[in-house]
């Protein structure tokens, strides 16, 4: 069944890329990449391993520099962003990492501490205290507070990894494979928080999957990276209705096997 | 520019301190006796053994306090160090610290250079002193001096160029060990391996180049002396 789309608003772009270009050495990762995200919008990017999904959020969070091409977040043109500009603009972007990328030196409480003591100074203990409690039971893990990320299951790790994204209220959110290597049910759960996550905090986002039943469980749209480009956007029903052989593997193995 | 990163160099500093310290203890004491007990014989052959103490001062001082913290914070912190930034950088929370707005490079690695060229110039002074014990005990069990003569003698041979010389070469380890393992680690490759390579390259490279600082600062301050 199609996700209701009420919630998009296509009058506003929040990340529009345009023929993005990058490379590493001679491997032509991305050749001309073109898209956007629009506002309330959960776009999910499909591709085979190595196609470039991860570095085009990586380049859409400055992460990586892309080699030509235009992308703009939020209206700020990342490639050409200066260092100061990028560190603010950051705090409007969430990036759930595919490891979940705790610092494993530093309890729950701590890691969603960090990004909001570093960047809101002016903050008392009360308003972290709560801003931590906010977000570990929009994610369901408020008895972990005080336990170490090495004591998490991986499915704990992932919540509490978009946990950490969501305390400083982002409005756009970058998963990078959010089921990669769980069980099917906490997949459903990471799925379900995903869409949670778009409803109540009002985030659009991109995520980055091979995972059909995620994307087809949060995706309002579907966005094929193949050869470098994106060749098939649509719903799911759209851009699985076809007989593309470099299209059908993805939904054969996810499906009929 | 701000935020000046205090706290975390004040924790960095303690960690360093407390890494090392047990080690740096023991080590700094066997120093001190040892470097008596295989002195002696020589200096017995010209009935000199009364020199022990100014020979013990001279060494440890010059030569001594300073290279064997730098050596032993090498292999205990700098691979320390080494192998937590290449873990942080392999499981991308160097990465997740700097798209939530935090800038890695200034958090974690400035604040251990820092860490690392405060700690050792102190941990040095307190080898000095334990390596000072060291060969006092053994001294005094030797020759039976006290410790009043002991340190009487043993300061009388240094001056204050030699303190001077001895703490630049601690600042100047410190802040090479510190750079050398944020270095290897902060720019670990891919994959646990990288982590052990950059714990492993931390230790060897900060230790060769310990031993050529060592070389020039001796020249350097024997033009002083």
């Amino acid at each position: 069944m199609q996700k209701p789309k009420e919630h998009i608003d296509y009058n506003k772009p929040m990340i529009s890329i345009r023929s993005l270009k990058k490379s590493f050495g001679d491997l032509h990762i991305l050749r001309s990449v073109d898209l956007d995200l629009y506002q309330g919008e959960n776009l999910v990017v499909l591709g085979r391993s190595g196609t470039g999904k991860s570095v085009l959020i990586k380049i859409i969070s400055g992460l990586l520099r892309a080699d030509s091409g235009s992308v703009k977040v939020l209206g700020e043109e990342v490639t050409t962003i200066t260092e100061k500009n990028l560190q603010a603009l950051r705090l409007d972007i969430g990036f759930s990492f595919q490891n979940s990328a705790l610092y494993d030196s530093m309890t729950v409480r701590k890691n969603l501490e960090f990004p909001l003591v570093r960047n809101q100074k002016n903050l008392t203990r009360a308003e972290i205290d709560t801003a931590v409690e906010t977000v570990l039971d929009a994610v369901g893990l408020s008895q972990t507070i005080n336990q170490m990320p090495s004591e998490l299951s991986g499915g704990q790790r992932k919540r509490i990894g978009i946990a950490r994204t969501l305390i400083l209220q982002p409005k756009i959110m970058l998963y990078d494979e959010p089921t990669a290597g769980l069980d099917p049910i906490t997949c459903i759960e990471i799925n379900d928080l995903i869409n949670e996550v778009q409803e109540r905090y009002k985030t659009s986002s991109i995520i980055i999957t091979h995972d059909l039943t995620c994307a087809k469980a949060t995706g309002d749209r579907i966005a094929i990276l193949l050869d470098g480009q994106f060749q098939r956007q649509g719903t799911f029903e759209e851009v699985f209705d076809t007989d593309d052989a470099r299209v059908k593997p993805f939904y054969d193995y996810n499906f009929i096997q | 520019m701000p935020p000046y990163e205090f706290n975390e160099i004040v924790r960095q500093t303690y960690q360093v301190g407390v890494r090392s310290f047990t080690l740096i203890t023991v080590t700094g004491f066997i120093v001190g006796v040892i470097f008596t007990k295989q002195s002696r014989p020589s200096l017995a052959q010209f009935g000199a053994t009364s020199w022990l103490p100014g020979l013990v001062s001279i060494a440890i001082m010059r030569a001594l306090a300073p290279l064997v913290t730098a050596l032993i914070a090498a292999g205990k912190v700098g691979s320390s160090i080494g192998a937590e930034l290449g873990s942080m950088r392999v499981t991308e929370q160097i990465d997740a610290m700097e798209v939530s707005g935090t800038k890695p490079f200034k958090y974690l690695v400035s604040t251990r250079i820092i860490a690392t060229t405060i700690a050792i110039p102190l941990l040095a002074t307190y080898v000095g002193f334990i390596a000072m014990l060291g060969g006092f005990l053994n001294v005094h069990a030797g020759e039976g001096t006290s410790f009043t003569v002991y340190i009487s003698q043993f300061f009388d041979q240094i001056n204050f160029v030699d303190f001077e010389a001895s703490l630049a070469k601690a600042v100047f380890f410190g802040f090479t060990i510190g750079v050398v393992a944020c270095y290897q680690g902060y720019y670990a490759d891919k994959g646990t391996e990288g982590v052990g390579k950059a714990a492993n390259a931390s230790v060897v490279t900060a230790m060769f180049l310990v031993f050529i600082e060592e070389v020039i600062i001796v020249q350097i301050a024997g033009w002083f002396r």
